[in-house]
């Protein structure tokens, strides 16, 4: 499928990375090979645990002490750095190939000046005096694009924004013109404004320079869009190679069609994500490697075959969903939450919620959209009742909810009418209650339930509804995947019947494919129950496909709201219309 | 630039907020002097033989038949112009004292202090860089023992070591033995006087007399150096810019002492402060253990007899000399850590 | 559940006999603290002038001192006033730490505040010295001991409750119970505690070895307990005028079991984190 160049400058064959842990050995990476021509951009895509980021690791030896190449080649330029000394991969890192790590921020370090890190990385190759590094390093800060480069030569890394740190970081990594540039996740954890101009640059910079890169990513958005050729990679294997264009339009090995499906585009819709779903009570619906039981790597290494966690995913007799999911509710339904000039300001004067004004019909989904810092989080609680806002108004079903103080709300009869699901699904949960108390907890509290037989009936209603199998409820949460303790927030969220959820970024934390289930089990119940939802998100593709209506945030207030198809297709503000620029689209044109 | 601003406005305002806990020091010796068991005043009397009049005379004159507020401002008053009292046991005031004896207490603790910070920085350095090798079992089981060890016991089987069996140390009483003349009392630290005096021989003895107590003292905190240094020092090692750094090719050397040793010094640091804390209350065992003649030692024969008015200027100096070391110990944190003036 | 967390604690202990020694070296130090006066060979008490400073033998295991007391009996007598003193100050100390740390970690604001100038102040002090003052000033009794220790032990308490409970009361799970309609006082008694328990634990076990030692360090100063009482500080301080000549066993032996005991709390404590972890157990 590949067309390998003549002379390629990086190739990988037959890669096996062994871990050593206290179960053994585990081999993350079971034969990958591939190649990267002079100057080429190849894309890894691949999700959590696929060995994306260790086969990077291992490429350049910087491997923790408990990894090791077990078996393969690795040639760089013709040479064989297979077993090369650390004197030799030395002489590489750096001048041959270096890397570009995901969290810039902690990448660099915390107490040198970003100039002295910078003429650093020089000097480990050259010879040059310490006033020749500055200089140096002043001209890369300029290639960079760096506002005020002169006065970012002597400030710290906490000193600068996430993006800039990345650009520190790049200026770094072509400091001494390698050859090959390996990003691992370049972009993850920016706002998606900052992430484009981030990945436009390093675009532009190997164009100039002749580099050849290797982006190791999770979304295929990003691949589609920066690579000439990508690789998929699944439980430790390159599963499929291809053009972006053909591999994202025609993918041909099942695990590559499943991943794309389950990545939201411009146009997909809930239905889309996850096509199997369609037909009742389909098996192979599993999001896997994620929801396999952690130590699941297959002996036989059979990536088509179902992990063992597949089983779990039997679906019950689903309501037809074929229609599309933004499903307006009848006019003259009338409002359920209606949020009046709602502020929060905090100590010393930080507005972190101002003067927002929104409503919700009942079954009616909102999405709620902003980069980090637009306030989105703290609505989210305010609404909830979970903390008090200093100015404003907060009406459910016609009663003025704000009036009881937030630390008495566990009292109200519509404590249970509200309900939250959060972001990151491990820190939702009680590391010492199990699933079933978890799930339990609202109906004890809430509806005065006693342990006996119908609250068991209760919470395995809730698991199966959520997705959850009932053999799970025994477990604490250190024992469920994410995806898993993803379904036990929700259940737990659903288990008194609320009129209205709150999604706080409840996909965040999850693979894709993972992503597209819990969406579609979220749509699904909201149908089912007539459930209002205020759907809090970055991701513009899943608040357009969940929601009717949409709110865009910036700086703790609203800049635009309005329809979600009206607001999509043609933005009226500028903030909303450069939101809706960065976001990447799977088949959308190539930038080289 | 403007970091060296901000790190000296951090100080002042550090300063200022432990005014505070000085005053509560001073409220507490206060209350000390009055919730202690009988009459303060007999204990400032001239001595156990006084009579009732010449008592009754001194409750006058300290204010005790005043009521408790204008006692406490009386008090304050005392402190502030220096009037720390009268020992009862040397017949001097309690500030003359002090100010003899501190510099031994000072010579004793910083020696202890470096001698723990030069054994157990590289140490924990060692052990970090070889995790898992025999030198990190070695240094892990040194930090297990050395805080389970008092004092008191490891300092007299060093006597017993060094001085009864081997006998390498002197006799292990004071800071000079008897024929050793003093030098010209200068900074009061015998080793700085008799390098001052160019008496070198003098210097040896003191020398001498010292290592073994400075030993005893550097042994009881070398565990908690050494275990700060090593898991500061695993931790930046697998931090993401010491792989950075490696990842661009840094020399060893660079990576090891720039990137990952210079951050792990910087929790090293305010375990020191703390470190440095404990030591000046292990003074009180380690100075009578060797009868060294410092302030602890001054302070607990106070207080054994009865005397409280040392003991109560020794609290008050602790507490001072505590306030001190924070003070110093956050600059020098304001100047390794550009960070901390973000907040 | 206690099934399962006794079956996890036995596959700790056997994974690590470092801990499974510890933890039957503070059983042994218990069942000596309750039973140490009735096996001992010699009465601690009682002088023999006639067998004073005797090196270890057969018959004195472990010397007898400038009375003629055997060293070994008062050694194992003088284990239920050490443990005694540590853990009543330890306790103490812990469940007035625990409770006030918790309520200010999860409150904040002003109570927070006040509490930790208190903090502050206790803390400007070098323990042993404010200890060493207290008891000067409370007067020369056990019972002053105790209190002394568990006074200066407090703001370590108070500090690691509120981090503790500090940490953990933005998470997820916190704000879910509250959605599902616990108060903030149930959130605190029923989530937060729990929590923290197992890392208090771990503290209560490594404090109680440090009490110990600041106990006898005490008494070796001559505060506290008085001459005859077998305490292995004392006995440090008696046995120290004789070390210059050479009778080392005076000062050896008390040291040793001091030592052996801080070393037992100290490995069972970080035993302990093991076990009660629950993201250890599989």
């Amino acid at each position: 499928m590949s067309a390998t160049p003549d002379a390629p400058l990086l190739a990988i064959e037959d890669l096996h990375v062994t871990f050593s842990t206290r179960r053994g050995l585990v081999e993350a990476v079971r034969g990958v090979s591939f190649s990267v021509a002079a100057g080429e951009t190849l894309g890894v895509v691949g999700e959590s645990g696929s060995g994306k980021s260790v086969t990077a690791f291992a490429v350049t030896r910087l491997l923790d002490a408990s990894g090791r190449v077990s078996q393969g080649r690795i040639r760089f330029a013709g040479e064989d750095i297979t077993a090369a000394s650390s004197k030799q991969l030395r002489r590489l890192h750096g001048a041959a190939i270096s890397m570009i790590f995901q969290n810039p921020r902690g990448a660099l370090n915390p107490i040198r000046t970003v100039g002295q890190q910078i003429a650093d990385a020089i000097m480990a190759h050259e010879s040059i005096s310490a006033g020749e590094g500055r200089a140096r390093a002043l001209e890369l800060l300029k290639a960079v694009l760096i506002r005020d480069p002169e006065k970012r030569l002597d400030a710290y890394p906490h000193e600068l924004s996430g993006g800039m740190c990345q650009r520190v970081m790049i200026a770094m990594a072509i400091a001494c013109a390698p050859k090959l540039l390996i990003a691992d996740e370049p972009t993850t954890g920016l706002d998606v404004t900052t992430q484009k101009t981030v990945m436009d640059l390093l675009a532009r910079i190997t164009a100039e320079r002749g580099m050849a890169m290797i982006l190791i990513t999770h979304d295929l958005g990003l691949a589609s869009r920066y690579c000439q050729r990508v690789c998929v990679m699944e439980q430790g294997k390159v599963v499929e190679e291809a053009q972006p264009l053909s591999l994202f339009s025609a993918p041909q090995h099942p695990y590559t069609k499943r991943l794309v499906a389950a990545s939201p585009t411009a146009t997909s819709t809930i239905a889309d994500l996850a096509p199997e779903a369609l037909s009742p009570s389909t098996v192979s619906l599993s999001p896997h490697p994620e929801e396999a039981a952690p130590a699941a790597v297959s002996k036989d290494g059979s990536v088509v075959s179902q992990p063992p966690g597949a089983s779990f995913e039997t679906k019950p007799a689903a309501s037809p969903q074929d229609e599309g999911s933004a499903k307006k509710p009848a006019p003259g339904t009338p409002l359920l939450l209606e949020v009046q000039n709602l502020v929060k300001r905090y100590d010393r004067g930080v507005v972190a919620v101002n003067d927002v004004s929104f409503t919700i019909r009942a079954g009616e989904s909102l999405g709620l959209v902003g980069e980090s810092g637009s306030g989105k989080s703290t609505i989210s609680r305010l609404v909830c009742r979970l903390i008090d806002a200093s100015e404003g108004e907060i009406l459910f079903d016609g009663q003025a909810i704000g009036t009881l103080p937030a630390r008495d709300f566990h009292r109200s009869p519509l404590r249970k009418d509200i309900q939250i699901v959060f972001q990151d699904p491990t820190d939702s949960l009680n590391p010492r209650f199990n699933a079933f108390d978890c799930i339990a907890h609202p109906l004890r509290r809430l509806l005065n339930m006693k342990d006996g037989a119908a609250l068991t009936a209760r919470v395995s209603e809730c698991a199966e509804r959520a997705g959850l199998p009932s053999g799970l409820l025994e477990r604490f949460p250190h024992q469920l995947s994410g995806g898993q303790k993803a379904r036990v927030g929700i259940a737990r969220a659903i288990a008194c019947r609320p009129r209205l959820l709150i999604l706080d970024e409840p996909t965040a934390a999850l693979d894709v494919s993972v992503q597209a289930v819990i969406l579609q089990l979220l749509d699904r119940l909201r149908r089912e129950d007539d459930l209002a939802l205020l759907f809090v998100s970055h991701d513009l593709n899943v608040v357009r496909m969940m929601c009717e209506r949409t709110v865009v945030m910036q700086n703790g207030a609203i800049v635009e709201q309005g329809e979600s198809l009206a607001l999509f297709a043609a933005p009226q503000t500028d903030y909303a219309r450069t939101l809706l620029e960065a976001v990447l689209h799977l088949g959308g044109p190539t930038v080289r | 630039m403007s970091q060296l601003s901000t790190t000296a406005k951090r100080a002042g305002w550090r300063f200022a907020s432990s005014l505070p806990a000085l005053f509560g020091v001073l409220v507490f010796t206060f209350l000390l002097m009055r919730v202690l068991p009988g009459d303060p005043a007999v204990f400032f009397a001239s001595g156990p033989t006084a009579g009732k009049e010449e008592i009754e005379m001194i409750r006058k004159q300290m204010g005790l038949d005043k009521p408790v507020p204008e006692q406490l401002l009386r008090y304050l008053g005392d402190i502030g112009s220096g009037n720390l009292g009268r020992s009862l046991t040397t017949g001097q005031p309690v500030l003359a004292d002090l100010q003899s004896r501190l510099p031994a207490s000072l010579e004793l603790t910083f020696s202890a202090l470096l001698i723990a910070l030069l054994t157990a920085i590289p140490l924990g350095v060692a052990a970090a860089l070889r995790q898992g090798s025999w030198i990190d079992h070695v240094v892990r089981f040194i930090c297990a023992l050395g805080v389970c060890v008092p004092t008191f016991v490891s300092g007299l089987l060093l006597i017993y070591a060094f001085y009864y069996l081997l006998g390498l140390a002197p006799d292990p009483t004071g800071r000079v033995d008897i024929f050793t003349s003093l030098p010209p009392r200068l900074t009061g630290f015998l080793l700085i006087d008799f390098a001052l005096a160019g008496d070198w021989e003098g210097w040896r003895a003191a020398a001498a007399q010292l290592v073994l107590p400075a030993m005893t003292m550097a042994l009881f905190v070398v565990a908690p150096l050494a275990r700060i240094t090593r898991a500061a020092m695993l931790a930046s090692l697998g931090s993401d810019f010491v792989r950075t750094a490696r990842s661009l090719g840094l020399p060893p050397a660079k990576v090891i002492v720039t990137y990952a040793l210079r951050n792990a010094l910087l929790p090293v640091l305010t375990i020191a402060g703390i470190v440095f804390s404990t030591m000046l209350g292990a003074n009180v065992l380690v100075e009578k253990v060797f009868s060294w003649p410092g302030v602890a030692s001054y302070a607990l024969d106070a207080l054994l007899s009865s005397d409280y008015a040392p003991v109560q200027g020794f609290v008050l100096l602790m507490a001072s000399i505590f306030v001190v070391v924070n003070l110093t110990v956050d600059v020098l944190y304001g100047i390794a850590d550009p960070r901390v003036s973000v907040e | 559940m206690t099934s399962s967390t006794l079956r996890h604690t036995v596959w700790i202990l056997r994974g690590n006999p470092v801990t499974a020694i510890a933890a039957a070296g503070a059983f042994i130090l218990c069942l000596l603290a309750i039973i140490g006066p009735w096996i001992v060979p010699f009465d601690p008490i009682a002088s023999d002038v006639a067998n004073a400073l005797q090196p270890p033998s057969a018959k004195y295991w472990a010397g007898t001192d400038q009375l003629g007391r055997d060293v070994f009996s008062r050694l194992i007598v003088a284990t239920r006033l050490d443990l005694a003193i540590a853990a009543s100050a330890v306790s103490l100390s812990f469940v007035l730490g625990a409770v006030v740390g918790a309520l200010c970690g999860y409150t904040g604001g002003r109570l927070d505040r006040y509490v930790g100038r208190f903090v502050d102040v206790l803390m400007a002090f070098p323990l042993f010295v404010l200890a060493m003052a207290m008891v000067a000033a409370l007067g020369n009794r056990v019972e002053n001991i105790v209190i002394a220790t568990a006074i200066i032990n407090l703001p370590f308490y108070i500090r690691f409750a509120r981090a503790e409970v500090n940490v953990r009361r933005n998470a997820g799970w916190v704000e879910a119970a509250r959605a599902s309609g616990d108060s903030h006082v149930s959130v605190v008694l029923r989530f937060l505690l729990p929590n923290v328990l197992p890392a208090m634990a771990v503290q209560v076990s490594l404090n109680l070895g440090w009490a110990i030692l600041n106990a006898a360090g005490l008494s070796f100063i001559g505060l506290g307990v008085s001459a005859p009482t077998p305490e292995w500080g004392i006995m440090v301080a008696e046995g120290a005028r004789f070390i210059s000549t050479g009778k080392w066993w005076l000062v050896a032996f008390p040291g040793l079991a001091l030592m052996l005991t801080v070393l037992c709390f100290n490995l069972l404590g970080d035993g302990l984190r093991d076990i009660l972890d629950p993201r250890m157990r599989t």
